[in-house]
């Protein structure tokens, strides 16, 4: 079986974003990118399941700019055997993606393809499900633990109250929350030898895909602010307020 | 325009989370529920009766029983001929089906909104909530999850909508249900809490959590909450964590007790009506968004605390 890996170049997630001043977006001039961390996940999933002897191959395809190659090192760092850079500098939103990465698994036939939840840029939350309608395959969101037997693939999801665990037949769809593992940092020597593993590089155009937006964004404003609060001295100081507030009285 | 709104429910009862949704729909046109799952008629009277619900759709049909996409999506898709809009909870159901729906019908989903600008203009949440970001769509149909705390909730009583069979549902085949661990609570459930007290790493074990932070929330009959990393570390369950990748919440009073404050789980909190934090260092980012800061250790604050009130 073939692993096919998506991985987003986005914000790193321990930057504060800033709204440009304009409305337009927020500045993503001079702050550092990474791989999306539920993407990591989702690679470091698939080499555990390559490792594990249940699938010959895991490849990783990003949908962005030139620099998204970084991400996609990153990904062949850690073990991933080849990848596909699908490079455009337009804004591709996640039907676009879901679009193209249908047509990746027309050519490559994996029998799993691992995403992250959402991306921590857009929050969407939802490639890996319309990936999942596009190929008529079934899908596993928010995977906690995940087992591959054969032809299916037995997944705990996290639901709200608690775990749901379903079985897809594979081909299928399964997307990484945080629990699933612990990704693996990229050794010195894998990241000189991801240098020489295959990255073929793709446009849009060459899958025959409109990834022209549907949503327009009329502007992005920073979130309200909350009003500065007070410190109290004490214990008593705060069962005084809460009790002002109606709250334990 | 017409609306449908997918109702969230266990086949007995219908969750909370429905009736914000039910608000946000009613300001895009005329409401329509869908419930869809086995057995559930119970849930469709209970929906009948929300105001503002104009017709009930019931699927009622043992492939329905566990809500799995591949069986509802297709289901919704065909409902979709003779509605304009598709309006779920941004929980764990709803961003699960919601997105498998809007790439039948060839529309981009927007996600998580927090208000109704326009007929066709949203407003969401974008980078954790560091940005809001205010969209219009051009798609023909509209699909779209809502963010609960962002909407009040429609009243229980008052309505009258019809009751509609919906047939077609059928087994995908794609998937199947194995099981469900629900973790049994009697407390108030996280996201439609009016007090919560949260703990963090500070902590440091389970067994202090419940120690400290349970007696709290029990005096202010509220519900538990806590940071990733008192997750990650194992002092509660995982449906615990509120932040960008765990619940939103929005109560009246969110009392954070040694958690510093860090970007993701402010996203998930910082629309509390009144945030109180307990941390023992002064410059922990909590205090930057709390109304009420103690600077104490939180093993002597939170039992004096709680023995005060």
């Amino acid at each position: 079986m073939k692993i096919l890996v998506p991985v987003k170049r986005v914000i790193d997630y321990n930057v504060k974003p800033r709204v440009k001043a304009d409305g337009t977006g927020v500045d993503l001039a001079n702050v550092k990118m990474s791989m999306n961390p539920f993407d990591e996940i989702a690679v470091e999933e698939a080499l555990r399941i390559k490792e594990a002897g249940k699938a010959e191959e895991v490849v990783a395809v990003s949908v962005g700019p030139a620099k998204a190659q970084e991400t996609l090192r990153t990904a062949l760092a850690m073990g991933a055997d080849r990848a596909i850079l699908i490079e455009t500098d337009e804004t591709v939103e996640p039907l676009a993606v879901a679009k193209l990465l249908a047509k990746v698994a027309a050519e490559e036939n994996p029998g799993l393809i691992l995403l992250g939840k959402q991306a921590i840029d857009d929050d969407s939350n939802q490639t890996g499900q319309m990936l999942a309608a596009l190929l008529g395959w079934g899908q596993a969101t928010f995977a906690n633990t995940v087992s591959v037997e054969g032809d299916s693939v037995t997944v705990a999801r996290e639901i709200d109250g608690g775990l749901q665990t379903v079985k897809l037949n594979t081909p299928a769809i399964v997307t990484t929350d945080l629990r699933l593992n612990e990704p693996r940092y990229a050794s010195l020597p894998n990241i000189m030898k991801a240098k020489k593993k295959p990255l073929d590089t793709k446009t849009p155009g060459d899958y025959g895909v409109d990834i022209a937006p549907r949503l327009t964004t009329l502007k992005v404003t920073e979130p309200p602010v909350r009003s500065a609060g007070i410190k109290v001295a004490d214990v008593d100081a705060l069962v005084g307020k809460l009790k002002e507030m109606g709250v334990g009285a | 325009m017409k609306t449908l709104v997918w109702v969230e429910h266990d086949n007995a009862v219908m969750k909370d989370a429905t009736l914000a949704v039910v608000t946000a729909a009613g300001k895009l046109g005329e409401v329509h529920a869908l419930v869809a799952g086995s057995g559930c008629g119970a849930v469709a009277e209970q929906v009948a009766k929300v105001a503002g619900v104009a017709t009930v759709h019931v699927a009622d049909d043992a492939s329905l029983e566990h809500g799995l996409a591949e069986n509802v999506a297709p289901l919704v898709a065909k409902l979709m001929e003779s509605h304009d809009a598709f309006l779920a909870p941004a929980t764990t159901t709803g961003k699960n089906i919601a997105p498998r729906v809007a790439a039948l019908l060839d529309v981009m989903q927007i996600s998580d909104i927090l208000s109704v600008e326009g007929p066709k203009t949203f407003t969401r949440p974008i980078y954790a909530g560091n940005a809001i970001a205010t969209v219009e769509s051009s798609d023909a149909k509209l699909v779209i999850t809502v963010r609960g705390t962002a909407f009040d909730k429609a009243a229980t009583e008052g309505g009258s909508a019809a009751i509609e069979a919906v047939g077609g549902a059928s087994d995908a085949g794609l998937s199947t249900f194995l099981s469900a661990e629900i973790a049994k609570s009697e407390r108030p459930e996280l996201t439609s809490a009016k007090i919560i007290v949260s703990g963090g790493r500070a902590l440091g074990s389970g067994e202090k959590f419940e120690e400290v932070i349970t007696p709290l929330a029990d005096k202010l009959g509220a519900g538990i909450g806590a940071s990733r990393a008192a997750v990650d570390a194992g002092y509660v369950p995982n449906d615990y964590q509120v932040g960008q990748t765990g619940k939103i919440v929005a109560p009246e009073v969110y009392v954070a007790v040694g958690i510093s404050g860090a970007i993701q789980h402010l996203a998930g909190m910082k629309d509390s009506k009144t945030i109180i934090a307990i941390n023992k260092d002064e410059d922990a980012p909590i205090f930057q968004v709390a109304d009420i800061g103690l600077v104490a250790d939180l093993f002597t604050a939170v039992p004096e605390l709680t023995g005060k009130l």
